[in-house]
């Protein structure tokens, strides 16, 4: 029973805050050197009619702001988490659906940076004594699994990271990898998620994210990166990224080939909401509308004018300025129209949109080789995992042929324990022919299971013919049993291999914007221009293992319960009962 | 560079609407203009190959810039200014149409369907892709050859691994195209997959396979826009040339087992890019469902689909699928649902008196208490019967109905939908209303697997149907056989002891007055070692079954022989081998084997064989055990004395006769072919051909008859022909 503070406590106590809030709003000009946000959305236009939202927020904490206790913009939960785990580098991504590297793009990017395999993905790297790697990974899966409201701690068991030394990204054996394929992701991962921003989606480009738009899309991945160094302080790197199919007025989603029309879509089209104003305490909000390079050579042989207004579409309002990409051979390829959300407010709400003219047909950059990865066999015996590379003549396209040349791709493969790989069973075909390993391998680590221990992980470097059109390699393995416990709930609903990463080395995702220097500020540009290699995932793997039949056992309890109590109780109603006493009661109540 | 914008080329097929209904029949829409004026869609429903894989893949950056009638012309004026001579060049150059020209020079008799310039099979694959690829769904082309039977009866037992392997390795020049449609669930994660199957004979298409290509095609176009897909969907339109069992397993072959060399098997063009012939995958199966438009009936009232489960071996789907299928079929769409029955059975005078006395006997047992409720009425007795002889007769033969059989070889649940509609072919709105209620019972069933987070499990997979919504699960079926094949070890050992204690008193008898060492010897030597001899007898004859049972392989290697002809062959064969078996190693009289022991050796073995083939396959077993165990037990030496009356012992023998006639497997295919066909003309031609038919499907019966069956049957003749002279003779030498 709280008694209602009196009206001079309550006086009192907004003019403390009122006192309070003044100081900060003081410091908050030295603070804002310490620590910045920035909130940026990306929008490009899909060739296969689909729109592709990225949204990025970057919080920094600056090293003197990481040493103190208290932060203003940084959100306090993630430093303590780099504090205390010695984190020097962070990944988790959560992503439901797969990202169409054929249609959305293979090699800029969007793709090799924030496309990710279905479910959970979690790698750190920490700044630890190599001995104490394993419980500080252990200890961070829990604390991130109740920060963000997910099963993160599956990834706890030794059965489920590891420790890949170069195929995944070169370290010192400091870097633990772990994937749950199967994790389901909803709202209630995105709430915490944007806790972690300073408006939250109360305001600024945050507030775009309308859940029923997002979660109705192709493809969803919701990320959260962390590098933290003396030198650089701590960054967070919030993204999200949504393939968004925009409803046409026709109601009529067919492909492309009839030549119909792009569909026209607009911010408030896509996340049925309007942008009113940044976030605040954002150091800087943008939102750049990106087209493609297909598109934008179309446009500069057309030989308009204003670039945003011309045969081909037009945006509903004109931008602050347009930025050009500038490939390798000096060309002008794709181009980023900036508009910043500074001068826009509630009254003033922001819009931007494209609504095409004429029919288009453009294609994205594919990646070198287009990986698919496939069980093979059947019954519960034994099966292998086939991953294929099918070229797609990139490199032809960008150096010419050469048949003297070669290209390095990389494998990452992490198999769990009850998937008995034979490694020496490794088979190559390239063409349609049988090589030999040391042909095509040049490097290979493999970190062989043990049962209920170690998933097995494969790292190996492949060295392929420029003009290859087809490889396939192959691995068999033995289906394991697994004990009783060790099912999960739906056990029949078979068993997921995680994602394999393909990565070419030799190519490089990196953009580069001559127009652009590190004045501008851009963090989602910087992330553009650094230098990524094209890496891509594979699908998930569903091994259907043998399963006992769980419910006999419950039906034999249950039977035997059945037939136990009833041999009890007629046994018992037997002994106890007297009949003699009965017939007199009945006597008894018969004679009144 | 690589991305190179350009206009689209003109709509090809005109309008989709949202709407199932409305969908269907634009489905329809595509089946008349296809089968009615064929020529004038042609011109724009089949681009050239480049066109349609630069469509298909547009990242590639290949401007296609020529167009479908510029490559005709191109084509005509090249073969106009060509020589005869140069014809093979032109040939090599332009991929599929070289092949069709060698076929057309060495076999004269496929000239009529090979000549035409476009192949039809072609047009049909390219036809579908092409809408395929409208509705922004991945396909790909799988190209396969009609698969060789060879003679491989142990085929079930190894892996599937190496079918690939045996192909020839020189180039085909007729095979099939399937063509394959694969959509993406919009937020899934492709771990699995519905497969969708619509079989089609491209060289000649039916208006109602045209019918079932639109069902698919429309249900397809319905789940390219389905928001709540979490399964990849799989169509596949199965190029039913060679069968549609052999396009359906070619293709689920190279899906789970590719052989990833000796890619050349079929002609490829050049100018069909690697990206376009790629094989496209989508998951783990979780179901398939085939379904294909029968031909139209002219009577009843109601559209009526007929279910179709039985895989190689007796193998079932799991019995929720057919559950799901009944329930939404009738209870949903309103359609009758049939499974396979035998007609034959239903007319038969026998089963009806059967099934009064048991009506008789239902009602009786109503009087007596009224709340005991038996009711078997004569028809559904009857229609369960037929159709439960039918289930068993297909589960035991162990030849799959329908393409599904090749599903369950990869352990998928697949069930084959026989559409059998009751309107006239020219009845528009029957029409569409059919491919509504068609289309939404499939989608039900789609969305019903979809929904499912695990595989098909709970229910069971050993069961027989007696209608299309009963079932006689296995814990039933199974007492019967259990207790006819208890029957055996019992009757073995009691042969085994009486036989053993009959020599004992009968020696003692004879030589009371001799000591007992001697006679402790004798019992020693002869009595406790006597089933050796037994065993000898049956070595030989089980070696002389396998033997018989592989000399169809050197048979079949016999070119251009009649199946009269090889089956006298093969029969001749077998008992010459049969005689050197036994000038090898004596035959059983000789050796002085006393028919109990010999009997009680049969029936161990037949216990085993039945034992070991009711887990290969329950329904061999059971009808087996059936055949078998009565021939087995009745069987006993004409010649033997008996303390029987004339009467019981003419019985005897008359029934040995009869059983041992009908155990002969000839006999008994005759008799499966009487009530299955209805016809009772049959010849020894038909044996080899039927025989030909079990090994084709790698059905397990084929060993069962030749390695179980037919020695059981042999020892049966011994019995039967058994001098009984041994013991008395041996008592008068001793």
């Amino acid at each position: 029973m709280a008694t209602p503070p009196t009206l001079s406590g309550r006086v009192l106590f907004l003019s403390f805050l009122l006192i309070l809030s003044s100081t900060v709003a003081s410091e908050s000009a030295a603070v804002a050197e310490e620590e910045e946000f920035t909130e940026e959305l990306l929008l490009r236009p899909l060739p296969d009619r689909k729109a592709l939202a990225h949204f990025h927020f970057r919080s920094l904490a600056s090293p003197s702001a990481a040493a103190g206790r208290h932060h203003h913009i940084f959100p306090k939960a993630i430093s303590q988490l780099v504090q205390k785990f010695h984190i020097s580098e962070l990944e988790l991504s959560f992503t439901q659906g797969r990202w169409n590297y054929e249609q959305w793009g293979g090699s800029d990017p969007m793709s090799t940076s924030n496309a990710k395999p279905p479910g959970v993905e979690l790698w750190a790297v920490f700044d630890l004594p190599l001995s104490e790697i394993d419980a500080t990974w252990k200890n961070l899966t829990h604390t991130l699994s109740g920060l963000f409201c997910a099963s993160i701690n599956f990834l706890e068991s030794s059965t489920s990271f590891s420790a890949p030394q170069w195929g995944f990204k070169v370290n010192e054996g400091n870097l633990r990898y772990g994937a749950l394929p199967r994790e389901a992701v909803c709202t209630e991962n995105l709430t915490p998620w944007l806790k972690l921003l300073p408006c939250r989606d109360k305001a600024g480009i945050a507030s775009l994210l309308y859940r029923p738009s997002i979660y109705k899309g192709y493809y969803h991945s919701q990320k959260l990166k962390l590098r933290s160094s003396q030198a650089l302080g701590i960054v967070l790197d919030q993204t999200l990224t949504v393939v968004l199919q925009p409803n046409t007025a026709s109601g009529k989603q067919r492909h492309s080939t009839d030549g119909q029309l792009q569909p026209n879509w607009s911010i408030r089209h896509l996340f049925n909401n309007k942008l009113s104003g940044k976030c605040l305490v954002s150091k800087s909000s943008r939102i750049f509308l990106e087209i493609d390079k297909g598109i934008a050579d179309k446009v500069s042989t057309s030989g308009t004018d204003d670039s945003w207004n011309n045969e081909f579409f037009v945006l509903s309002s004109s931008p602050d300025r347009v930025i050009e990409e500038v490939n390798d051979l000096k060309v002008q390829s794709s181009i980023l129209y900036e508009y910043d959300v500074n001068i826009y407010s509630e009254e003033k709400s922001f819009d931007v949109g494209i609504t095409w003219k004429l029919s288009l047909l453009w294609s994205c950059t594919p990646s070198p080789y287009h990986t698919s990865r496939f069980l093979m066999g059947s019954g519960n015996e034994r099966g292998s995992i086939a991953l294929s590379f099918l070229s797609t003549n990139l490199q032809k396209q960008i150096s010419g042929s050469s048949d003297d040349c070669s290209i390095k791709a990389v494998i990452f493969q992490v198999v769990p324990w009850y998937v008995k790989v034979y490694y020496h069973s490794l088979e190559i075909f390239i063409d349609g022919n049988r090589k030999t390993i040391s042909e095509v391998v040049d490097k290979i680590h493999v970190t062989p299971s043990e049962d209920k221990l170690l998933p097995g992980t494969l790292e190996m470097l492949l060295r392929f013919p420029c003009g290859m059109q087809s490889a396939t390699l192959t691995l068999d393995f033995d289906k394991g049993f697994l004990h009783i416990d060790e099912y999960p709930p739906d056990a029949n609903q078979g068993f997921d291999i995680p994602s394999a990463l393909v990565s070419f080395p030799e190519f490089s995702s990196a953009r580069s914007y001559p127009e652009i220097d590190s004045s501008f500020g851009s963090p989602l540009l910087e992330d553009f221009q650094e230098d990524g290699i094209v890496k891509s995932y594979t699908e998930v793997l569903l091994v259907p293992l043998t399963t006992p039949d769980f419910s006999m056992p419950y039906n034999v309890i249950t039977f035997t319960c059945t037939v136990l109590a009833l041999y009890f109780g007629s046994l018992l109603n037997a002994l106890r009962r007297r009949i003699g006493e009965e017939e007199r009661e009945l006597k008894k109540a018969g004679k009144d | 560079m690589h991305c190179l914008p350009r206009a689209a080329p003109p709509v090809a097929l005109a309008v989709s609407r949202p709407l199932l209904l409305l969908k269907l029949r634009e489905g329809h829409g595509l089946v008349l203009a296809q089968s009615d004026t064929r020529d004038r869609i042609a011109p724009v429903q089949l681009p050239s190959p480049r066109r349609g894989n630069a469509n298909a893949v547009p990242w590639t950056g290949k401007a296609a810039s020529d167009t479908d009638d510029g490559s005709r012309q191109h084509d005509a004026a090249e073969s106009s200014t060509r020589t005869a001579a140069l014809q093979v060049k032109q040939e090599e150059d332009q991929a599929r149409r070289p092949a069709r020209a060698h076929h057309v020079r060495s076999t004269g008799e496929a000239e009529h369907r090979c000549s035409s310039p476009p192949p039809a099979t072609r047009d049909m694959a390219k036809f579908i892709a092409r809408q395929i690829e409208d509705l922004g769904a991945e396909f790909c082309y799988h190209k396969f050859l009609p698969s060789n039977k060879h003679f491989h009866p142990m085929k079930f037992f190894t892996s599937m691994m190496n079918d690939m392997a045996t192909q020839p390795n020189h180039t085909y020049s007729s095979f099939g195209v399937n063509t394959i449609g694969i959509i993406r669930a919009p937020r899934g994660d492709g771990k699995e997959a519905i497969v969708l199957v619509t079989p089609y004979n491209s060289q000649r298409v039916q208006s109602n396979e045209l019918l079932s290509l639109a069902l698919g095609f429309s249900v397809f176009s319905l789940l390219s826009r389905a928001p709540w897909l979490s399964k990849d969907i799989v169509w596949l339109s199965a190029d039913s040339q060679f069968g549609e069992y052999s396009a359906v397993s070619a293709w689920l072959n190279q899906y789970h087992n590719p052989a990833f060399f000796s890619q050349s098997l079929i002609s490829n063009t050049n100018t069909e890019r690697a990206d376009i012939m790629a094989f496209r995958r989508a998951g783990t199966m979780a179901a398939a469902l085939i379904f294909k438009v029968g031909e139209t009936r002219k009577y009843g009232n109601r559209d009526s689909v007929t279910m179709y489960a039985e895989a190689s071996n007796g193998q079932m789907p799991n019995l929720d699928l057919l559950n799901v299928v009944h329930y939404l079929a009738v209870h949903r769409q309103g359609f009758r649902v049939n499974i396979a029955t035998f007609s034959s059975l239903l007319s038969s005078a026998c089963l009806r008196a059967i099934a009064e006395i048991f009506q008789t006997l239902g009602s009786m047992l109503r009087k007596i208490n009224p709340d005991w409720k038996p009711d078997i009425a004569v028809p559904d007795y009857m229609e369960g019967a037929a159709n439960l002889a039918s289930s068993m007769y297909n589960q035991a033969l162990g030849v799959p109905t329908g393409s599904h059989g090749a599903f369950r070889d990869y352990q998928v649940d697949a069930v084959s939908l026989e559409f059998s509609p009751s309107f006239h072919v020219r009845n528009e709105n029957a029409k569409s209303s059919f491919l509504l209620r068609g289309g939404r019972l499939i989608e039900g069933v789609v969305r019903s697997v979809n929904n499912l987070l695990e595989k098909f499990h709970q229910s069971f997979f050993l069961y027989f149907l007696t209608a299309p919504s009963k079932f006689i699960s296995v814990g039933v079926y199974m007492i019967p056989f259990a207790l006819l094949v208890a029957s055996l070890p019992i009757v073995a050992a009691a042969l085994a002891g009486g036989s053993k204690s009959m020599k004992m008193s009968a020696e003692k008898s004879i030589d009371v007055s001799k000591e007992n060492s001697s006679a402790d010897i004798l019992q020693s030597k002869g009595g406790s070692w006597k089933w050796l001899q037994a065993a000898k007898v049956l070595l030989v004859i089980q070696l002389w079954a396998v033997v018989v049972s592989l000399l169809p392989y050197f048979i079949t290697q016999i070119p251009d022989a009649t199946p009269i002809q090889s089956a006298m062959v093969w029969a001749v064969l077998a008992i010459i081998i049969l005689i050197a078996l036994y000038v090898m190693f004596g035959s059983p009289y000789s050796t002085g084997v006393e028919w109990k022991l010999l009997k009680a050796t049969m029936i161990t073995a037949i216990s085993i064989g039945l034992g070991l083939m009711s887990i290969i396959n329950f329904a061999t077993a059971q009808l087996g055990a059936l055949i078998v165990i009565p021939m087995c037990l009745f069987s006993r030496p004409l010649k033997a004395q008996s303390g029987m009356n004339f009467l019981p012992h003419a019985v005897l023998v008359v029934s040995n006769i009869c059983l041992v006639v009908l155990g002969f497997p000839p006999a008994v295919l005759l008799i499966m072919k009487g009530l299955s066909k209805g016809s009772w003309t049959s010849d020894v031609g038909d044996l080899w051909v039927w025989m030909e038919f079990l090994w084709e499907w790698s059905s397990a019966t084929y060993l069962y008859l030749l390695l179980v069956h037919l020695p059981c049957w042999l020892l049966c003749i011994h019995v039967l022909l058994h001098p009984c002279r041994q013991s008395e003779s041996k008592m008068k030498q001793e």
